[in-house]
């Protein structure tokens, strides 16, 4: 049991891994590869945002300490953020940052169409909202994926060497630990361990369409979803976005 | 010459080709031209065109075709290709008599 309750911190991650992940996004926009990419990755950016406000604003409400959404966005330092470490990897080429996309998008869609039949009405509400622009997104990043991996041979080895890289950071996705067992017990949310065969199921085929070779290795890097360990990007990620609040406290506009 | 020629072709086959993107609004009976964009494909120049023409909420059906699909006629031969019409004020149905029982036309 945490300080704020094991819904207030599931409640943070599902949040921080939806702005963690958009402020990422939006290091791209102006420099994207083609004007319809650069829109088109601003938009996932924004969608994120837009989720990761309304996932907070929920955890502000059930922590009930007198915090906001903006708090808890602009305010917390790294080891409280509770993303996965998969979002905070660094966005590297266009190849590297759809496959991170890909990845995380075919986790997402899983977990949210679960999270719909939350016992939690609010919860159930923020993910059905949230599921239309995930499936969306899932869509797109699945189709680069495949674009890409069955392209040129220079795209193609991009492409495996993303995928190589960014393996080890699958599994935190699908590791269960105390809150998700919790929240599984009271019915607000699946255990992560239960959204791998969906996820398994979409990766074998657009990996096959895309003729990029699945890694194997079960080696999973854990600490993001639990703040224990996140990487050194995450501080840096951190600085940019929390610049304005740091340097002008309780600033306004 | 040759040497430029070659890159120039590459360069070609490297860039995306040209749609034109057709949008019916939410409120209008025709799909109508609101722009153009590079894909790969005609699934991704919807996905584009989905990006980038309806953020706002814009369309409810999206039409892709590629620019090089359409038959443009020549801004040169704007004078005998319109001009002849100008003057037969009489093709215009503007002469008649509407009935009472019409109503509005």
């Amino acid at each position: 049991m945490t300080a704020g309750g094991d819904e207030f911190e599931f409640l943070c991650r599902m949040g921080d891994n939806a702005l963690v992940l958009g402020q990422r996004l939006s290091e791209w926009c102006g420099s994207a590869p083609a004007l319809e990419e650069d829109i088109a990755l601003a938009n996932t950016a924004l969608d994120l945002l837009g989720q990761a406000k309304m996932w907070l604003d929920l955890a502000a409400e059930v922590e009930d300490a007198g915090r906001t959404s903006d708090d808890l966005a602009m305010k917390r330092d790294v080891m409280d953020f509770r993303n996965l470490l998969l979002v905070e990897r660094p966005n590297g080429d266009f190849g590297h940052t759809m496959t991170r996309q890909f990845l995380f998008d075919s986790w997402h869609v899983e977990m949210l169409k679960e999270l719909a039949d939350s016992k939690d009405a609010r919860i159930a509400e923020i993910s059905a909202k949230s599921a239309k622009e995930a499936r969306y997104h899932v869509e797109r990043s699945a189709e680069t994926v495949i674009g890409l991996g069955d392209g040129t041979p220079e795209s193609h080895s991009r492409m495996q060497t993303a995928l190589n890289e960014l393996w080890s950071y699958v599994g935190e996705m699908f590791h269960d630990d105390e809150v998700d067992m919790s929240m599984a017990r009271s019915k607000l949310a699946p255990l992560p361990s239960n959204l791998r065969s969906g996820f398994d199921r979409r990766f074998r085929k657009v990996v096959e369409a895309a003729t990029l070779i699945p890694p194997t290795g079960a080696y999973a890097h854990l600490g993001g979803k639990n703040g224990i360990r996140h990487t050194e990007h995450l501080g840096h990620i951190l600085t940019q976005m929390q610049w304005l609040q740091r340097a002008y406290p309780e600033s306004e506009w | 010459m040759s040497d430029n020629g070659r890159d120039s072709s590459v360069h070609e086959r490297r860039e995306w080709p040209l749609w034109e993107i057709f949008i019916r609004g939410m409120h209008g009976l025709n799909h109508r031209h609101v722009g153009s964009l590079h894909a790969a494909d005609a699934e991704m120049a919807m996905k584009n065109a989905r990006d980038v023409y309806t953020r706002r909420n814009e369309g409810v059906s999206i039409w892709v075709v590629k620019s090089r699909h359409i038959a443009a006629s020549s801004p040169s031969d704007k004078g005998p290709f319109y001009e002849p019409s100008r003057s037969k004020a009489y093709r215009h149905p503007t002469f008649f008599d509407i009935p009472e029982e019409a109503g509005a036309m």
